[in-house]
């Protein structure tokens, strides 16, 4: 295993010294996974929200739709998005194969994420709320922003799974960024890459980087939601 | 700010009488509302007297329209309790739902669902606070008050919006006597300033402290419904008597 220990040394080298080419990878993949959770948040939190406050009929229904599309396979969305994306495709005009643009697709992945864990988080706090507003006779529109403001520091979770799900995800982006270099590789597809090319030391850097970033990540929200529960809650 | 159909300060109200008709409520197969009628008029306060589980939450619920009868009728002043009757009343609970914001936050919420614009909502905060004695808190979060004075909040809130008429569920079971002496002095300060005031409760001694009119709630049907000194004096019927000597009433 000399190979190993000195993988370790060279990721370690990388590291300190700003290697260019690991420090383009992650701050590509810092802005796309950044961009597709904060669209995602801004589909999914309202979904989530009128999901739980409306009262429909096939509204259980599609409760369960959106639970069970959290565990949408990521290589058949990539395949749907590629599908859509290539030339032939309804989308193909717009030319959005293979580059950063399409790598949105993990919006796709991450928004059944924050839609249903932000309904379960406002169907709670509706729960103990709805009297109240009642009585207050706020509207309907108000009401789902009440709910949604109020519950901010249990959404950050929300935001954060779906980051989670979002940075550590290869195979859709793969299929529709093409790993095309300092266009559309991240770390996640450079780990995979630079596996295979038996190139360890940047692989296994970008793993450092990408544990880093997760822990990092985490701990920063953890905090932030500490400070909000300190100052809202009992 | 809204325009509304409000006479305070004076005798008469735009939302009273409050008729109840044949009122019924079931949930789960059982009568908890069993055929209530009842005509409350305006300038009295109503204590609405009874043990626990006799139907006296429920009803404050269904009169201010929280929830929906399974028959029956309820009017103010001809008006079912709807949205537009909630916005001259107000309610506060007996476990104060706190919005997950600033003391002053939770106030001025309340205003802006009122329709009060921004500078008339800042005045009447700060009037609100100071009235109920909170002014020194104003900035700290609602939820980490203490029970007497996240009630005293709610209270404060209610009484913001200007309401006709202020419905209390059991406002005070879970304080002690200091904080329930305060959240009574807030009460009756709006009942004299022409807030109308129904208040629902299992104890006694707040009931005589209130009450212009007692209506003695038992097994969801109205037992009895008096002026306070011939309620605590003479009481009509066998549950009140019981119930008033400290028997206890199924």
């Amino acid at each position: 295993m000399q190979d190993f220990g000195a993988a370790f040394w060279l990721a370690g080298e990388l590291l300190v010294s700003g290697d260019e080419t690991l420090a383009e990878i992650v701050v590509l993949s810092l802005k796309i996974n950044a961009g597709a959770v904060a669209l995602a948040s801004a589909i999914g939190m309202p979904l989530g929200a009128i999901l739980a406050v409306a009262r429909f009929p096939g509204r259980q229904a599609l409760v369960v739709l959106v639970n069970s599309l959290m565990g949408l396979p990521p290589v058949v969305v990539g395949l749907v998005v590629y599908l859509m994306l290539s030339n032939a495709g309804p989308l193909g005009v717009l030319q959005l194969l293979y580059t950063p643009t399409a790598m949105i697709v993990q919006t796709v992945l991450v928004t059944p994420i924050v839609a249903a864990l932000t309904r379960q988080v406002i169907e709670d706090m509706d729960a103990e709320y709805s009297e109240q507003l009642d009585s207050l006779a706020v509207g309907r529109l108000a009401r789902i922003g009440t709910l949604l403001y109020d519950a901010r520091a249990s959404l950050v979770t929300a935001v954060l799974a779906g980051f989670g799900r979002s940075v550590a995800e290869v195979g859709a982006v793969i299929i529709v960024g093409g790993n095309i270099n300092h266009v559309t590789r991240v770390m996640t597809t450079a780990i995979a890459l630079e596996t295979s090319k038996g190139n360890l030391a940047l692989a296994l850097a970008l793993g450092f980087v990408l544990l880093t970033i997760a822990i990092v990540v985490n701990g920063a929200v953890g905090g932030l939601r500490l400070a909000m529960v300190r100052d809202a809650h009992a | 700010m809204l325009e509304r159909p409000i006479t305070r300060h004076g005798a008469v109200s735009a939302l009273l009488p409050l008729v109840v008709e044949d009122l019924v409520f079931e949930a789960g197969g059982r009568r908890l509302i069993d055929g209530i009628d009842l005509t409350l008029e305006a300038g009295r306060r109503s204590v609405i007297l009874g043990p626990n589980g006799s139907g006296k939450s429920l009803f404050l619920r269904l009169i201010h329209g929280l929830i929906p009868p399974t028959s029956g009728r309820i009017a103010w002043n001809g008006r079912p309790p709807g949205r537009e009757v909630r916005l001259s009343q107000a309610m506060v609970f007996q476990q104060p739902v706190l919005l997950r914001r600033s003391v002053a936050a939770n106030i001025d919420y309340a205003l802006a669902a009122h329709g009060f614009d921004k500078a008339a909502r800042r005045a009447r905060t700060e009037q609100m606070l100071i009235e109920a004695g909170l002014e020194h808190l104003a900035r700290q979060p609602a939820r980490r008050l203490s029970g007497g004075e996240q009630q005293r909040l709610a209270l404060a809130r209610a009484l913001a919006v200007e309401p006709d008429v202020l419905l209390l569920d059991e406002p005070t079971s879970s304080l002690d006597p200091h904080a329930t002496l305060r959240i009574e002095m807030l009460i009756a300060r709006a009942a004299q300033e022409g807030v109308r005031i129904v208040l629902v409760t299992h104890d006694i001694g707040q009931a005589r402290r209130f009450a212009d009119e007692v209506v003695f709630l038992h097994r969801g049907r109205i037992a009895e419904h008096a002026p306070a000194e011939v309620f605590f004096d003479e009481p009509g019927s066998e549950a009140a008597r019981s119930f008033l000597a400290g028997e206890l009433v199924l």
